[in-house]
């Protein structure tokens, strides 16, 4: 941490802002961790940043006492990569939701990730349209009922982390709103990745989707359908962590340890340059596979912004700094006397 | 008719006349390279010091079908000793590369005008591309012209043949044996074109050969031909004393902008889509990185506003380029920006719709849609540039209006503006004017701090991120004033929203008064804005040169409009304005002020021609529309 900041507590991050989400919503409990860590990032407040779209989720600046934008739907990530690129000096968050980030802003989150704009995008997944109260979204699974499906949704759902590794992301992660700890612990690697961070967070919307995340939050079942990913670390899940996660060909499958060797189970490696492995984990899914949390993959490549500043700098060094009189009067001229 | 092809023999003397200007255009295949004849002859004539105004009119698709009406490209250009304000509208010379450029333009030449053909390209196949029966230079449709037939292709063939091209590279180089002609026919010099060649072609040493070969080849064939009576000569023009140079329209606007951006000391960051005709804008900036400048170009025309309007919360001069329907698209995004009250520029190169339209024609029919196409109660300033060397005035006259106010600021221009080009005289940079942005420090605010506190001109404070203690947060939903806080409170949305008004409003305290060209009152008032400018001078002038009681007066700012207008219009018996849409500037007027102006619009992708602007005004000051 700089020396020369003050210490700051989770409190200073706070608003005066009176807060409006659902009583219950797992949104608060987001809010809270991302307090929590700041004070960690020792980043000053006035050099903090949060950006985000349009839904409950995107409420979340009104309640950081940092400077913020509450954008427009599904937007955020552009006007965030315009602040960023203009403003290396800032740290940067996108909150998002599932529809948000997803559905109308699609485009933009595919491409700020590929671009590799250092933007730390915090995608809350409730799967469904809370501030419109209650209509399917892109991660509801097929045949949701909702008021806008009343026999069922007929889309298939998308995968969010897919999705960002396919749109070339250097630092993917999943974690849930009820389990705090690790919570933290993600958000704070997300921002402290340099290139854009794309977080998703299961959130549970107690409102229209009550109970969406339950087996990966009741107490009784969560570890057994849980897959908590360590870097270096076999993949062991399971309440008695007696069960693991081996490749078959290309295909991950369970295995039990009693009759399997440790060294046997798919290590996680979240620095491996190809995204291979990070794209199996991210398609399993409930209730074939317990379900991967944690950092999916981090691996370095330069951002936009700095190559961005790079290009300006090496032209500055080689042609110079530009001048307007010079500039005006390149190519042809002509003279026109008294 | 006996034409000498031969080019041996002796140069005849011939009789040199004087002309006060001529109109000139170039017609052929989109790939014959009309544009670059058109832009050498116009450099030619400026640095010749002719006051030159060009319009270049080409089709849409890069490559149309070869030797069809559709893949007609053409440039026109009027160079002039005197002051002229238009590319000029009859021809006094057409040169047709095929068929289907002389069918499609030749009803623009003057009666006696001079018609140059190439022979060469008039063969059966081409004129059943051209969708002619019979062909044209056989018919009583050139009557009225002075025709001039040359073989072009083969006496191109001709002239680079030692060189050893393939037919296809020789073609190539026709459109220089046709420079060679022009410029030898207007007494213009063929150095700036070979010294073009030289940059051009120099890596290619055979071709820039043989594109000088044939240019001087052109120039051989008029002295040697007997076909020409006499040639041309236009002297210089009595422009104000200084440096010269040609600009175009996007270029000038890119250039206001590098110059808007160093005269407030604000980063320049161009968020942007490519759409016709507004791209080169994101080509010219693109080459000023030294300058700092940063362009992005954006994954659609949403992100380009988005990223600008994020750049501006940021304390860079955020700017987004784009025609109609891009900016259709960016309209959600500039809601935003007007909500937040944050400054940036969006600009507006206009071409003919609706939908994907007409991209490379110009039009003026976005007017409405920039002033109104928004949700909500959304005001926003809205200027226009009038030419193409305004362009670069515009730009910083209106980021200074931007940040002083605290809003985005619309620019229009259109793709007449944005291709055409006209003598600029170049400034002294250090004489240029600094444009004033404050951001506050903690240390000159009251806590707390109130990012929506106002000042005179109903301004807020620009505190930008990374200044401690004026934390705040901006975003779409309505704010309490002061504190910028959401509020849904009924009497503070009503507040607001005549706040938001009032700020535009107090923009016409900074414009200045509408100026009128001619006399003070009168019988006619032309009301113009944009690029008609020069057609509605050229007319109002030639009117009052024939003794009529005509003002012209052009309006720079569309919103608001400037304060002593409606007093303006009400000093003459009739009001016209001519529009190349269906009359939104007059739907504005006449709601605003309740004076019953005569609309004269036109909406076919082309500029008004000085003649038919003269035609309407002068029917209507025989026969008024209205008796005061
Ligand atoms: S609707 Fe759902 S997501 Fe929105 S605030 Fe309420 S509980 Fe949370």
């Amino acid at each position: 941490m700089n020396p020369t900041l003050p210490v700051l507590k989770a409190s200073d991050f706070g608003s005066d802002q009176d807060v409006r989400w659902c009583p219950g919503c797992g949104d608060y409990s987001i809010l809270a961790q991302m307090k929590k860590v700041l004070p960690e990032l020792g980043v000053a407040r006035e050099n903090l940043v949060f950006v985000s779209g349009i839904g409950c989720s995107s409420r979340f600046p009104y309640y950081m006492n940092t400077y913020g934008m509450h954008s427009i739907h599904g937007r955020a990530p552009a006007f965030a990569s315009g602040l960023k690129i203009t403003r290396p000096d800032l740290t940067v968050f996108v909150i998002t939701g599932d529809g948000d980030a997803l559905s109308i802003g699609g485009n933009h989150l595919m491409h700020c990730i590929r671009r590799n704009v250092d933007l730390n995008i915090i995608m809350f997944n409730n799967s469904i349209y809370g501030l419109t109260k209650g209509q399917y979204s892109p991660t509801s699974p097929q045949g949701h009922v909702t008021k806008s499906t009343p026999v069922g949704s007929l889309d298939f759902p998308l995968s969010p982390l897919s999705v960002a590794l396919g749109a070339e992301a250097t630092f993917v992660a999943r974690s849930i709103d009820f389990n705090t700890k690790h919570l933290g612990a993600t958000l704070l690697r997300a921002a402290q990745h340099k290139g854009t961070s794309f977080v998703e967070v299961f959130q549970n919307c107690n409102v229209f989707n009550d109970g969406a995340w339950s087996y990966v939050t009741d107490r009784g079942t969560k570890d057994d359908h849980t897959l908590v990913l360590e870097h270096g670390q076999p993949m062991i899940f399971g309440k008695d962590r007696d069960k693991g996660i081996r490749l078959n060909g290309l295909i991950p499958e369970v295995v039990n340890l009693s009759d399997t060797n440790v060294d046997d189970l798919l290590f996680h490696n979240e620095q491996t340059d190809s995204p291979h492995v990070a794209f199996t984990l991210s398609r399993m899914h409930h209730p074939e596979y317990p379900v991967p949390i944690g950092v999916f993959r981090s691996v370095e490549r330069p951002t936009y912004e700095k190559q961005v500043g790079e290009q300006i700098e090496a032209i500055q060094a080689s042609k110079g700094v530009g001048d307007l009189q010079q500039l005006f009067k390149s190519g042809e001229t002509w003279t026109v006397s008294e | 008719m006996v034409t000498s092809t031969t080019g041996n023999a002796e140069p005849q003397p011939r009789p040199m006349e004087t002309l006060p200007g001529a109109t000139v255009r170039l017609a052929g295949d989109s790939g014959d390279g009309m544009q670059l004849l058109g832009t050498q002859l116009t450099n030619t004539s400026a640095l010749a010091g002719n006051d030159v105004a060009t319009f270049p009119d080409f089709p849409a698709e890069i490559r149309a079908p070869r030797g069809t009406r559709a893949g007609v490209s053409g440039f026109q250009v009027q160079f002039a000793s005197e002051e002229i304000f238009t590319p000029g509208d009859g021809l006094d010379s057409l040169i047709a590369m095929n068929p289907a450029a002389l069918i499609t333009n030749v009803s623009d030449l003057k009666p006696s005008g001079i018609l140059i053909v190439n022979e060469d390209s008039f063969t059966e196949k081409d004129l059943k591309l051209a969708k002619l029966e019979q062909n044209p230079l056989a018919t009583d449709l050139i009557e009225p012209y002075r025709v001039i037939r040359i073989p072009m292709t083969s006496l191109t063939r001709g002239a680079v043949e030692a060189l050893g091209l393939s037919t296809k590279e020789a073609d190539r180089c026709r459109n220089f044996f046709a420079m060679g002609l022009v410029f030898w026919l207007y007494s213009r010099s063929l150095e700036p074109t070979q010294r073009f060649i030289e940059a051009k072609f120099g890596k290619k040493p055979e071709l820039a050969e043989a594109n000088r070969r044939a240019l001087q080849a052109g120039w051989n064939y008029g002295e040697t031909t007997e076909e020409f009576a006499s040639t041309y000569q236009v002297n210089p023009a009595k422009l104000e004393p200084g440096t010269y140079r040609n600009i175009m329209g996007n270029q000038a606007l890119s250039w206001g902008l590098l110059t808007a951006s160093q005269q407030s000391g604000k980063p320049l960051f161009l968020g942007s889509y490519p759409i016709t005709p507004a791209s080169d804008i994101l080509h010219e900036l693109s080459k000023y990185k030294n300058f700092g400048v940063q362009t992005f170009q954006a994954e659609d025309e949403i992100a380009a506003i988005c990223s600008a309007i994020g750049a501006a919360f940021g304390g860079s001069m955020g700017v987004t380029t784009s025609s109609g329907p891009g900016i259709a698209l960016k309209m959600e995004g500039l809601g935003l920006a007007i909500m937040m009250e944050l400054p940036m520029l969006v600009i507006d190169i206009q071409r003919g719709g609706p939908s994907t339209g007409l991209p490379t024609k110009t039009e003026q029919s976005d007017l409405l849609q920039v002033i109104f196409g928004r949700n909500g109660e959304s005001p926003i300033p809205v200027t226009a540039a009038r030419s193409p060397s305004d362009c670069f005035d515009v730009a910083q006259e209106a980021w200074e209006i931007a940040t002083r106010l605290m809003t985005p600021v619309m620019i229009l221009s259109d793709g007449y503006i944005a291709n055409g080009a006209e003598p600029w005289k170049i400034p002294d940079a250090s004489s240029l004017k600094p444009i004033p942005v404050h951001h506050p420090s903690s240390d000159e605010i009251d806590q707390p701090f109130l990012p929506y506190q106002r000042d005179d001109l109903l301004a807020r404070p620009w505190a930008i991120p990374g200044t401690p203690n004026l934390m705040h947060r901006i975003g779409g939903l309505e704010k309490e004033d002061g504190t910028g806080n959401v509020s849904y409170d009924p009497d503070n949305h009503q507040h607001m929203t005549n706040t938001r008004a009032q700020k535009v409003a107090n923009v016409a305290k900074l414009i200045g008064d509408a100026e009128v060209d001619g006399p003070e009152t009168g019988d006619l008032l032309i009301l113009s804005w944009g690029g008609t400018y020069g057609a509605c001078t050229t007319a109002s002038r030639q009117l009052r040169a024939e003794g009529s009681e005509v003002a012209h007066c052009h309006l720079r700012w569309l919103n608001p409009f400037p304060a002593n207008l409606g007093e303006v219009l009400r000093r003459y018996n009739q009001v016209v304005i001519p529009e190349l849409n269906c009359g939104q500037l007059r739907m504005l007027i006449r709601s605003r002020y309740l004076v019953d102006a005569i609309g004269f619009n036109k909406v076919k992708g082309k500029p008004f021609a000085v003649r038919e602007l003269v035609e309407r005004f002068r029917s209507l000051l025989s026969n008024p529309v209205h008796q005061s």
